[in-house]
């Protein structure tokens, strides 16, 4: 382990029923990365996610966080340990308004008691939670539809709500899961730029299919396959794996980026 | 024209204690997705505790705010002691879909029987804190009173604070958020358990005030609130279930047609009115009247 490590995975394994989900995953995030999670449909990417939002509890491994050892986090228990994730549904709240959306990932800053919130009488409280969902939603140009009900915005302005709200939580591990799945190419353009600008203060993991996505943005590549780590490296790496030739286009083609 | 406007202003009055009654409904459903039949006994006992304190203080409004803090704390203790235990073990089958409802009939049974060891069977009243007589309107009498006004008052004051805590604070939000879809409230850091138990305790405080509010102009027995349920279940129904304005609407829409049955009809058609009401709503939109054709889940 390196000193720049923020998170590392030891030994994961995962089963649904006699179902081996993940087999003895190891893997590492260091400060500043971006990291890619590979693989074809139902190799354990998402389980991987799940595994570390405390969705699903692990069957054996172990989690470090910071080189310090922790436990597999609960859900609710992610925002304090600044870990902050986007679903591969989007997974926004359709009868809220985009900025209650946003608000809820600000839940962690509210510092009023139980009492006092549900009186209202936190007005300096409120006054900086919504200084901060403004920003998060402005940062992803989508400042302009706080108002709107979510279940009226167009699919690629549901993404970049999403973001914001993992994003004002202000989460020093952001897990992106499929961001680019549904967008066209001036969204994902638009994507591939907030990665590269987040990553100066976010370490990212990021679940996807659009390997140009993946090939622009990663560091370093995971390549999963039926529940195991098939092989690791940069992209250009990846990219001339046989292993990973094989499990994602079959033994004649060559991975294209 | 005048007995028109007077059923239309006690259909408003009852109608607003049924809201209250779905309101509370509603808020368990929302949050666990069980009708909570044991939302009547769990009113009644609050009640009793209610009655205790007006008889003794003679002081209604005191009795009151003793009912809603004993509701609250009851509604808070049978999630955190029975719920939680119960969505534990019965996790998956039929039981699953079962269970808590049944369970909540057989927790209306113990409370029942608790309240009737306690304080026994026969009927209890309170002091109203206001007339029940018609208010005299130049030289006619109308059989709406001062008691009228002020239940719809106190219903119109606890709506509204439910509206501010649900749409203009961050526990609110939670609540809204943990009702919809708990598992990503979770992940944005909310304490969904915590969040439900509060829900349901806002839910067991306003059950209590429905239940001194129809005890102030009726009486209070073991039994006594079962009506109350019944028809707060079929203005949670006209609703959707899932809109706390819905309720408000269904049940006032309730309150005002039983009122005109019981005027124009007769009283014996009243209970069946209810259950028309219901069985057409199903038939005819069986979402609710606040329906959207859209799932509210995220």
């Amino acid at each position: 382990m390196t000193d720049k490590t923020l998170l590392r995975v030891n030994d994961l394994s995962v089963n649904f029923g006699g179902l081996k989900a993940l087999n003895g995953v190891n893997l590492e995030l260091r400060k500043g990365e971006v990291l890619g999670l590979i693989g074809p449909n139902g190799a354990g990417k998402t389980t991987v996610f799940n595994a570390l939002c405390g969705i699903i509890t692990p069957d054996s491994g172990s989690l470090e966080l910071h080189g310090q050892r922790i436990k597999w986090p609960q859900p609710h228990t992610l925002a304090k340990l600044k870990i902050a994730r986007t679903l591969q549904g989007v997974g926004l709240f359709p009868d809220l308004s985009v900025f209650d959306n946003v608000m809820i990932g600000a839940n962690k800053f509210a510092t009023s008691g139980l009492i006092r919130a549900a009186c209202g009488i936190n007005q300096q409280d409120e006054r900086a939670l919504k200084e901060r969902v403004q920003a998060a939603l402005e940062r992803v140009y989508v400042g302009g539809v706080a108002a709107r009900r979510a279940d009226t915005l167009a699919y690629p302005d549901t993404k970049r709500v999403s973001i914001a709200r993992a994003l004002v939580a202000e989460p020093e591990i952001l897990l992106l899961d499929e961001p680019a799945g549904g967008l066209g190419p001036h969204d994902i353009e638009w994507l591939n730029g907030l990665i590269h600008n987040l990553k100066s203060a976010t370490s990212i993991i990021i679940v996807e299919h659009h390997m140009d996505v993946v090939m622009s943005v990663c560091d370093r590549i995971y390549v999963l396959n039926f529940g195991e780590i098939i092989a690791s490296g940069t992209p250009s790496q990846v990219r001339e794996d046989q292993a990973v030739i094989q499990a994602y286009l079959g033994s004649k083609s060559k991975a294209r980026t | 024209m005048q007995k028109l406007l007077e059923t239309l202003l006690i259909g408003v009055s009852t109608g607003s204690i049924y809201a209250l009654m779905s309101l509370a409904l509603v808020l368990v459903w929302r949050s666990t997705r069980v009708v909570n039949f044991a939302q009547a006994g769990q009113a009644m006992l609050s009640t009793y505790f209610g009655y205790e304190i007006a008889s003794r203080s003679e002081i209604f409004w005191l009795g009151l705010a003793a009912a809603i803090i004993a509701g609250a704390l009851v509604g808070a203790g049978v999630d955190f002691f029975f719920m939680r235990v119960l969505f534990k073990r019965a996790i998956s089958g039929p039981a699953a879909v079962v269970a808590p409802v049944i369970a909540t009939l057989g927790l209306l049974g113990l409370i029942r029987s608790i309240v009737g060891l306690t304080w026994g069977g026969e009927f209890k009243s309170i002091q109203a804190p206001a007339s029940k007589d018609g208010l005299t309107i130049g030289q006619t009498t109308i059989p709406f009173s001062a008691l009228n006004i002020l239940i719809i008052a106190t219903v119109s004051l606890i709506l509204i604070t439910l509206a501010i805590i649900f749409q203009r604070t961050n526990l609110g939000l939670s609540l809204r958020a943990s009702a919809y879809a708990p598992e990503i409230a979770q992940l944005a850091g909310i304490r969904t358990a915590r969040t439900r138990t509060i829900g349901w305790a806002i839910a067991g405080g306003v059950g209590a005030v429905a239940g001194m509010l129809v005890t102030s102009y009726n009486f209070l027995s073991p039994y006594s609130l079962d009506l109350l349920l019944v028809f707060g279940f079929i203005a949670a129904v006209i609703g959707g279930l899932e809109s706390m304005v819905g309720s408000v609407i269904g049940a006032l829409v309730l309150g005002i047609g039983l009122t005109f049955i019981l005027n124009y009809v007769g009283t014996s058609l009243v209970f069946i009115g209810g259950f028309v009401v219901l069985i057409v709503v199903l038939l005819v939109k069986p979402d609710g009247i606040m329906a959207r054709g859209k799932a509210r889940r995220a």
